[in-house]
């Protein structure tokens, strides 16, 4: 199993994951993932696009892995990152169906997500993890290796290998229709707004 | 008339730069501290904490505070009796973006041409706006601005009859669709009146007043601080997780208008609200 629960209520994912983990997840859990992420974001899930279209192999075998939406500041000399919060998630929405059904599992990001892709979620169990936007500092520190897998002339915007160590993220969107963004506005919602 | 050399420029908006990146000001450490005294949701309560511990990090370990180290927004206020030698003024201040990105770590985010997307690799050029007024000093006012948040900014012309009352709906909404996208807790610029181009730059000045100080209108401060209160009753939260911190400020600049108009701005601003200046 990827995925058991702390003493401390929070559930601890080691990639890569499998369905089943997938289901185990509800929106609202807070999670802390060990294992290996990739990077894209706008550019490298253009390229990735156009891969899957003519049905080209991809930089990496999206089975069961996860896709953390961040294009990193340089790391300072001696230092594995620079700093490294998610991005908007939704400029992503367009490619997100496609590599969900090529066996992604998981994504992380920021912000909303299209009605696309929750049923995506739903059809090929995947789930979206938020990390906290703009909290790139404190999230360097959860990246203990990194290494460029392909589109190095993108910059900040080429595809990563990270390993990661106990990445604190939240389930946003799983893969049952739960909404954290939904509920938690609901909760707090009040007259006068 | 005095002589300012464009190396002074070009030093001054290099160190900002870097500080905007690594320093939060300490407007915003202070706002942190005032939704956590007020925040009822946990969820909401945890994510300010870890953005306090943020700040705290970027400060002491030179690391930036997001990975999106913005685009440069520069208001140059050049007093008339200043004469820049050695050069131009727009080529010095992205000689200092060029020199703080690089020297600072700082991300390179912008890219050549919307169309073909080949990143500069220096975070050039920057947007610059430049107004002349009487005296005989330089100041210049630095804002790193993440793309998220700008994202979420929007404009729309109201008629004179939808008023105040449209204004307002028309902020709220704002707030609304920017939502957890834009990184909450936010804060707003706003510009009303004026041209299409006049609003929309006086949405991006307004976020520069400090914030948590009273509009010196009385009659927009209060505005000011009934949309900051109808703001945080959404129940968006910090990261949109929930909770009662969707907005730290809701700042507003306004301008004379056409008979014709009521144009409103408005610039979403995330709680990475890197802002820095300087007088020359």
């Amino acid at each position: 199993m990827g995925v058991t629960t702390s003493p401390d209520g929070i559930k601890e994912i080691r990639t890569p994951l499998s369905d089943a983990d997938v289901e185990s997840l509800r929106a609202g859990d807070r999670v802390r993932i060990t294992g290996v992420l990739y990077t894209a974001r706008d550019a490298a899930h253009g390229r990735l696009d156009r891969l899957i279209e003519k049905g080209e192999r991809l930089p990496f075998d999206p089975r069961g892995q996860i896709i953390y939406y961040t294009g990193p500041s340089p790391a300072r000399p001696g230092d594995v990152v620079g700093s490294i919060g998610p991005t908007t998630a939704s400029r992503m929405d367009k490619f997100t169906p496609a590599l969900l059904r090529l066996g992604l599992k998981g994504t992380i990001g920021k912000g909303y997500r299209s009605q696309a892709v929750k049923d995506a979620l739903r059809q090929h169990r995947g789930v979206y993890f938020g990390a906290i936007g703009g909290a790139g500092a404190v999230l360097s520190q959860f990246v203990k290796k990194l290494s460029i897998v392909a589109y190095e002339d993108l910059g900040t915007e080429a595809i990563r290998r990270l390993e990661v160590e106990s990445f604190p993220a939240i389930v946003v969107n799983d893969c049952h229709g739960g909404d954290l963004y939904q509920d938690g506005a609901k909760a707090y919602a009040r007259e006068g707004a | 008339m005095r002589d300012v050399h464009v190396s002074a420029i070009t030093d001054a908006v290099k160190k900002l730069c870097i500080e905007a990146n690594l320093d939060l000001e300490p407007d915003m450490l202070r706002a942190f501290d005032g939704a956590l005294r007020q925040e009822r949701s946990p969820a909401g309560k945890q994510v300010l904490q870890i953005l306090k511990q943020n700040a705290e990090m970027a400060r002491t370990r030179r690391i930036p505070y997001c990975q999106d180290t913005g685009f440069v927004v520069c208001f140059v206020e050049l007093g008339q009796e200043i004469h820049v030698t050695g050069g131009g003024l727009d080529d010095a201040i992205n000689e200092g973006v060029r020199q703080g990105y690089r020297e600072g770590y700082l991300r390179a985010s912008i890219v050549r041409s919307p169309f073909d997307r080949v990143n500069t690799g220096d975070n050039t050029p920057a947007v610059i706006h430049a107004d002349v007024v009487p005296g005989a000093t330089l100041r210049i006012l630095v804002m790193a601005k993440g793309g998220g948040c700008e994202n979420r900014s929007k404009y729309r012309m109201l008629t004179p009859a939808e008023g105040v009352p449209g204004v307002k709906e028309w902020i709220i909404e704002c707030v609304k669709t920017a939502g957890p996208d834009a990184c909450p807790p936010l804060i707003l610029g706003v510009g009303v009146g004026g041209t299409f181009e006049k609003s929309a730059i006086l949405s991006k000045k307004a976020l520069f007043r400090e914030l948590g100080s009273p509009n010196p209108d009385p009659t927009l401060d209060a505005l000011e601080k009934e949309l900051l209160d109808r703001a945080n009753r959404l129940g968006i939260g910090p990261q949109g997780y929930g909770g009662d911190t969707t907005a730290f400020g809701i700042h507003i600049l306004t301008y004379p208008c056409h008979i014709t108009s009521l144009p409103v701005a408005v610039t979403i601003e995330c709680h990475a609200h890197r802002h820095k200046k300087v007088t020359l």
